[in-house]
């Protein structure tokens, strides 16, 4: 992307971009906090279940399965994957302090890691998508704008209203909603401490596996450290909304999109190659007049 | 509904700690079908921690809890409020960030049948009708009154047998606290039990049936609540504190 004034076909198609990596972070955000709101964990494996989803994907695949199931089979599996996290990793440790349940989470990050390369490859594999992923569609005439980040947009925007409806509507969610809030007196309602903590983690790990669909159609390939740049961002974008405010998450996915996208277009050539390093920049000054991040959890609404 | 000769909640000789520290030591108390039993004793007497113990929130280190003539030590609190035990928290612990209405429905959310939980919507926002107006309000918006109102009433929508209420007059309006005693005789009168703790020693004696006083984890006394309103244990229970009110 060269630097200068942007037609306005550029800009449209660099909103759109802006939308559809942000939606993806908004997922992933939304699952760290999710977590983080009800258990004090940051799961630093969050990461590894876009590797999961990815990896059932690239299997399935090699093996011919239609492109529907393996979405699906991608999504239920980064699901079981965050589930099967919890008991085995976490459960053990309830009631431990931040820093056990932290290091626990690098560790299974490195041991899921490690499993993929010995197991499937330590080798980047490219993994064939959909021809619609990769072609533009003509837009009022004159603008032609890719399908990808539109059906990224769509499809990650429409998991967020369905959650939120979750959240909001059925007793469930509430619990979990309030769980957040206050867990012991969640208990008191009769509401399972355990349900919770596995909804959650199984929300969680749905999220990021729709949000893995999107980031193996954009990178077209699948290797075991995948996931460790998207779990970077969640963090970031999770700690300007304000960690643990779920609608934080999600608005702190979008800023941090949007500063990307924008350093992207605007950048220099010779500077682009540091463009993350602009784009931390700025979160930190972001931080430094909002330390709490932007919604912090007591004006959450 | 009068005050039977049954035993809805039986402790046994129930010790809780905390890491080295004691807080309820062998303490033994019942509760009768019908009943507001008051526990009474000076801050760090052990009645929250007792409280806390009944409904499964801390671990029991010793000792039988019985509801029912079950027993319910090894339950969780999520399976002991579905026996029919509830707690408003001290504090009050109204969800701040959910609305009335939510708050409620989360009360509600132990029962399956749908009359049931709309017999007890309808019974709580007759006893607060302020609730009914504050509905899409969020819990931590309330006044601290109200806020008492909103967790007795999400206490009460999982239409509990036994009531367990710890400080509910903490901090509040002289008038609100006379809504409040008034609130716990009119569910007595319709059959729910009260294990109240209260530093409000007097009103406290006024309404209660019998009651037992705490000190350093034991049952200093226990008795007929007129008799106890007479006896000089109180005063030493509490050093004083809370006797001239």
């Amino acid at each position: 992307m060269t630097a200068g004034i942007m037609s306005s076909q550029e800009a449209l198609q660099q909103l759109i971009n802006a939308l559809s990596l942000g939606s993806t972070y908004a997922l992933l955000a939304l699952g760290l906090a999710m977590v983080f709101s009800i258990l004090g964990l940051v799961n630093f494996a969050h990461g590894e279940l876009v590797t999961v989803a990815a990896y059932t994907i690239y299997i399935e695949n090699e093996h011919g399965v239609p492109f529907a199931i393996q979405v699906v089979s991608a999504v239920v599996a980064a699901s079981i994957a965050a589930v099967l996290m919890e008991r085995i990793a976490f459960r053990p440790l309830r009631g431990a302090g931040f820093v056990t349940l932290l290091f626990s989470s690098f560790a299974l990050s490195v041991i899921i890691q490690n499993l993929f390369l010995a197991f499937v490859s330590p080798r980047q594999k490219g993994v064939a998508m959909p021809n619609v992923f990769n072609t533009a569609f003509r837009f009022g005439g004159t603008y032609s704008i890719g399908w990808l980040p539109v059906i990224t947009t769509i499809t990650c925007l429409l998991s967020l209203v369905v959650l939120t409806l979750f959240l909001r509507r059925s007793v469930q969610g509430l619990g979990m909603l309030a769980a957040s809030q206050d867990f012991q007196v969640t208990r008191l309602m009769g509401i399972s401490a355990n349900r919770v903590i596995m909804a959650a983690f199984a929300i969680s790990g749905a999220l990021a596996g729709v949000a893995a669909i999107f980031i193996l159609a954009r990178r077209g390939t699948v290797e075991p450290t995948m996931g460790f740049n998207p779990v970077l961002k969640a963090f970031i974008a999770s700690v300007i909304g304000g960690l643990g405010s779920l609608s934080g998450a999600v608005v702190g996915g979008f800023v941090l999109a949007f500063i990307e996208v924008t350093l992207d277009a605007t950048l220099p050539v010779d500077i682009a190659p540091f463009r993350d390093a602009f784009a931390l920049l700025i979160v930190i000054a972001i931080l430094y007049f909002r330390p709490e991040g932007l919604l912090t959890r007591s004006e959450e609404r | 509904m009068q005050a039977t000769s049954v035993d809805i909640l039986t402790v046994d000789d129930l010790v809780v700690r905390y890491g080295p520290i004691v807080a309820v030591q062998s303490v033994s108390l019942n509760v009768r079908q019908g009943e507001i039993v008051a526990l009474l004793g000076a801050n760090g007497a052990g009645k929250s921690s007792l409280l806390n113990a009944v409904v499964g929130l801390v671990p029991i280190a010793g000792g039988l809890v019985k509801f029912k003539g079950e027993p319910i030590n090894k339950l969780t609190p999520e399976a002991i409020v579905r026996r029919g035990i509830s707690l408003t928290p001290e504090g009050r612990r109204v969800f701040p960030r959910l609305s009335v209405a939510d708050n409620l429905r989360l009360g509600g959310a132990v029962t399956r049948d749908r009359a049931d939980y709309d017999a007890a919507h309808e019974h709580v926002l007759n006893l607060f009708p302020i609730l009914g107006e504050r509905m899409r309000q969020n819990g931590g918006t309330l006044s601290g009154g109200q806020q008492q109102m909103l967790a007795i009433g999400r206490s009460l929508m999982a239409r509990p047998a036994l009531l367990l209420l710890d400080e509910p007059s903490l901090g509040l309006a002289p008038i609100v606290v006379d809504q409040i005693f008034e609130l716990l005789e009119r569910l007595r009168r319709e059959g729910t039990t009260i294990l109240l703790v209260e530093q409000n020693v007097h009103r406290a004696l006024e309404i209660a049936d019998r009651a037992y006083v705490l000190a350093s984890g034991r049952v200093e006394s226990h008795g007929e609540a007129a008799a106890l309103r007479a006896s000089a244990e109180i005063e030493r229970a509490y050093l004083g504190i809370g006797v001239s009110e």
